[in-house]
């Protein structure tokens, strides 16, 4: 039994794309501030399961360890997050960590999440402009404006929102909140906006904002509480008017 | 005919890798980018505090000479001055050119960038965005790339890694073997030149505030190809991590550039709750000991105090390795809007809300200012040509390197919020240079052999294959933890000879101990096993730079502290003494009573180091060991005179 000197995970295990899933459960020496990765490290160390079987190490996703990067996201006792601010002073035992369940998986909690930047590249997430050679300054922002982009800038990618919306699907081509709320965040710039019709044409077809059921789960699971619901009804107002724009201009 | 169009082969993206790609895109070349993963989760993310520009927007005074100078007193005078000098002057146009792309920089009430205090400076140079300036920074040269890549120039090879460059005949790098983390498959690519930004080598040292990527490997990889290493030893401990089990987090210098306080208790073993301690019983010990710059001394003065506090003095809270960072007497609103996301970080990984209670944090190694040798091209007046394809080129032809893992513009101790500058810098200021080197090619890489790429794929297919079929008794993750305790052991702060030559013994055993490994894994479908052999013996080879190094340099040097060689400047010595001292002596006789007593022969001892020391440290690989030399330093134009931050 796990007491307070251990630490009880249940892993799910899959070794390749199409192969088929099994749990492994690991039993390990409970540390200080120890959390899911640093777990994860020890089992590298000591790959041998509860029933001390010898088994490969776990195969994840991960790199900054800070919650600024979005690659070690995984869904752990049921919630899609970050493992590395997984603290395990503050979860349940076992410990059950899954792969995202809404993207072609990798090995074990390994998934690829190429979607989400393919779709950043239907909605021209950036910013066009003349050429890096030096012609001064940027255009003058007020400090409100900055800082509401900001909020939408710190987007990592993570890939959340998209796992807890009931809409966005493997098998359907859904953009999903985190590709809506940069389309905001581009068509807020002043220079961005000078493609905002073209961004706006993008997420305006099938996958498109129409198809967002208003569940706002996305918003609740954001690790960055980026304001995902208002930036779907602020985009959802400008394509209705685009909408319109588009059957009387055109 | 139709023009030939350049191609390049770019490994890594993070700053430095994407700036060079965006540029050499500009130029219309095609470019190969290569990474372990989604460029966008490369390690630029976690720079917290800013940017360096002296664009002196609150009337200081500030100028981009003023910067050079910070910058090269900052790093002892080790840097060659041309390189840095234009780096400066660059940076105001960097940072509007970053605005132009869009990057969330903090705004002044007219909607003008705002600019903060940081480390080793008097003025309000930094520029930010929150407190996630490098995430910003990146995610806005991602999306130039991605611009790039949706039409058609830029190739992303992502779950790749790098094993080394192909090489010709002649010695000239003419692509690269990669290693496909998903199948397995290993095979090479074909470019006129690589540019290696593949950020520092953190996970020689284990427990760093790097990220998991940060290994090393692809430099080490060169250097094992006959590719020069420089200045190694000069490893960065930041003076402000929160302690961890996985990694040491970075607690940004912002905090301090926003007026957070240091401290410790006066009393040894002090156990009470830091919100009872009374002002009186505190020690605010930066401040006590440098008025001036306070809690804004540089990163190499700050850490050495702390260690000092802890270690010596035992004033660390409740005994412990650790000292107060302290933000309380600013407002909340105030924090939250220009620190936000970093007192985040403390509060979601210590529980506690650094808002309200001083937080506790302790030095962890951070930023390698060495990494692998890079040339440059002045004009002999101090001018940077910024078309000579000698830029940023390794001393393997057609290799080239740029941010962290070069080695140019730090010296031996680099300021806070110079890194991401000279990350993006390094990325645009190389790409002419590298169109020219395609230009000046005689033989273009579709002329080389195939058997020079078909040797250099079979010869790697054959060593990851052994690799994967170790079957000793060690595990590779145990030997790389124990790597890292080796080196936070013995060469950190505070370096002793005796355990440096331990150091080095303890590391040639950890290699006899890598013959006997077990690859863990040897799956061949997404097996990370191998590569981390492989990564685990370039970190071997590094960590055998970075020691040996630091033993042959006796001497006292920014990041590189032994007290045996310190000089012991007198307390009341001004450095401005030692340029006037200079200039007395080049005409003629200085008197003995001249200067205060003690100074002269300080400044002699000054003198006599500088003769023998002030020198970049180069490693090169022979008889599998580093087979050290040193090479001048270009201080042509400002006089090195000694560190003083009062």
């Amino acid at each position: 039994m796990p007491d307070d000197k251990t630490i009880h995970l249940k892993i799910k295990r899959q070794d390749q794309p199409d192969g088929k899933s099994y749990w492994e459960e690991f039993e390990l020496p409970r540390k200080p501030r120890a959390n899911v990765i640093s777990c994860l490290m020890d089992i590298q160390m000591h790959p041998i399961t509860r029933e001390g079987k010898e088994v490969t190490p776990v195969v994840w996703e991960c790199n900054c360890l800070e919650e600024v990067c979005g690659a070690c996201t995984m869904v752990i006792n049921g919630k899609v997050r970050q493992a590395c601010t997984a603290l395990v002073d503050a979860l349940p035992q076992p410990i059950v960590l899954e792969p995202m369940s809404k993207f072609p998986l990798v090995r074990d909690l390994h998934v690829d999440r190429s979607r989400m930047f393919e779709n950043l590249k239907k909605v021209k997430a950036w910013i066009h402009i003349d050429g890096t050679y030096d012609i001064g300054e940027g255009p003058v922002i007020p400090e409100k404006q900055r800082a509401k982009a900001y909020l939408l800038s710190e987007c990592m990618t993570c890939g959340c929102c998209l796992e807890a919306c009931p809409q966005f699907a493997k098998d359907n081509d859904f953009m999903g909140a985190s590709t809506f709320s940069q389309v905001r965040l581009f068509n807020m710039h002043p220079t961005g906006a000078m493609e905002q019709e073209e961004r706006l044409d993008a997420i305006m077809g099938e996958g498109g904002i129409a198809d967002c059921g208003n569940a706002q789960v996305c918003v609740e699971v954001c690790p960055k509480k980026i304001p995902l619901t208002e930036s779907i009804a602020e985009i959802g107002r400008e394509t209705t008017l685009q909408l319109l724009k588009n059957l009387f201009l055109k | 005919m139709r023009k030939r169009k350049p191609q390049y082969i770019v490994i890594g993206g993070g700053l430095a890798g994407l700036a060079a790609t965006m540029k050499l895109c500009e130029d219309k070349a095609k470019v190969t980018l290569v990474s372990y993963q989604p460029v966008k989760r490369s390690h630029s993310v976690c720079a917290q505090g800013g940017i360096n520009a002296a664009i002196d927007t609150k009337g200081e005074g500030d100028s981009p000479e003023s910067h050079f100078y910070d910058t090269v007193k900052g790093g002892d005078f080790l840097a060659h001055q041309p390189l840095v000098r234009d780096m400066c002057y660059q940076a105001p146009a960097i940072i509007h050119l970053m605005d132009r792309l869009g990057v969330a920089f903090n705004r002044t009430p007219e909607g003008h960038l705002e600019f903060r205090r940081f480390g080793g400076t008097l003025y309000s140079r930094t520029a930010f965005a929150g407190s996630t300036t490098g995430q910003q920074l990146l995610y806005a040269l991602d999306e130039q790339v991605r611009r790039y890549e949706s039409e058609g120039q830029v190739k992303k090879l992502e779950w790749h890694e790098y094993l080394s460059a192909v090489l010709d005949s002649e010695g000239i790098c003419r692509g690269a073997v990669l290693h496909d983390l998903r199948s397995g498959e290993i095979f090479t690519v074909k470019g006129d030149a690589v540019v290696l930004a593949t950020g520092g080598p953190a996970q020689v040292y284990g427990k760093t505030t790097g990220s998991t990527v940060c290994n090393g490997a692809a430099t080490t990889s060169a250097y094992l190809q006959g590719a020069k290493y420089a200045n190694g030893e000069f490893i960065q401990v930041h003076p402000t991590a929160i302690p961890g089990q996985d990694k040491l987090r970075l607690m940004s210098e912002s905090a301090r550039g926003e007026g957070g306080r240091i401290w410790v208790s006066r009393k040894q073993n002090d156990n009470r709750d830091p919100l009872n301690i009374p002002e009186e019983e505190r020690y605010y010990f930066l401040e006590e000991n440098h008025p001036r710059f306070g809690n804004l001394v540089p990163r190499d003065v700050a850490s050495r105090e702390i260690h000092d506090i802890v270690y010596n003095q035992k004033l660390g809270i409740g005994g412990q390795p650790m000292v107060y960072l302290d933000l309380t007497h600013h407002s909340e609103g105030f924090l939250e809007h220009r620190l936000g996301g970093i007192l985040d970080i403390y509060t979601k990984f210590t529980g506690d809300d650094p808002k309200k209670v001083p937080m506790k944090i302790f030095p962890a190694v951070h930023y390698s200012m060495g990494g692998i040798w890079t040339d440059y091209e002045d004009d002999g007046n101090g001018l940077i040509d910024h078309k000579s394809p000698r830029n940023q080129m390794t001393s393997i032809p057609g290799l080239y390197a740029a941010g962290e893992c070069d080695y140019q513009f730090h010296g031996a101790n680099r300021l806070g919020a110079n890194s991401l500058l000279s990350c993006i810098y390094t990325g645009l200021m190389m790409g002419p240079g590298l169109i020219q080197y395609s230009r000046n090619l005689t033989s273009h890489v579709e002329e080389v052999s195939s058997t020079v790429f078909d040797q250099a794929r079979d010869q790697w297919r054959g060593r990851m294959q052994a690799f994967k079929q170790m079957n000793g008794r060690e595990n590779p993750y145990i030997l790389h933890q124990e790597l890292g305790e080796i080196m936070l052991a013995n060469v950190l702060i505070v370096r002793e000879n005796s355990r440096l030559a331990k150091a080095l013994t303890q590391i040639d055993d950890l290699e006899i101990r890598f013959k006997d490994l077990q690859c863990p894994d040897t799956t061949h479908w997404s097996n990370p096993a191998p590569s981390m052999i492989q990564q685990l013996h370039c970190q071997i080879q590094l960590a055998k730079i970075i020691t040996k190094g630091a033993l042959i340099r006796n001497e006292f040097r920014g990041a590189h502290y032994k007290p045996e060689f310190d000089l012991n400047q007198p307390e009341d010595f001004d450095p401005h003494e030692y340029v006037e001292y200079n200039e007395k002596r080049q005409y003629g006789e200085i008197r003995e009573d001249e200067f205060p007593p003690g100074h002269t022969s300080y400044m002699k001892r000054y003198e006599e180091c500088n003769e023998k020391w002030l020198k970049t440290t180069i490693a090169e690989y022979q008889n599998n060991q580093p087979e050290i030399s040193f090479e001048e330093v270009n201080t042509s134009l400002v006089q090195p005179r000694p560190r003083k931050y009062d």
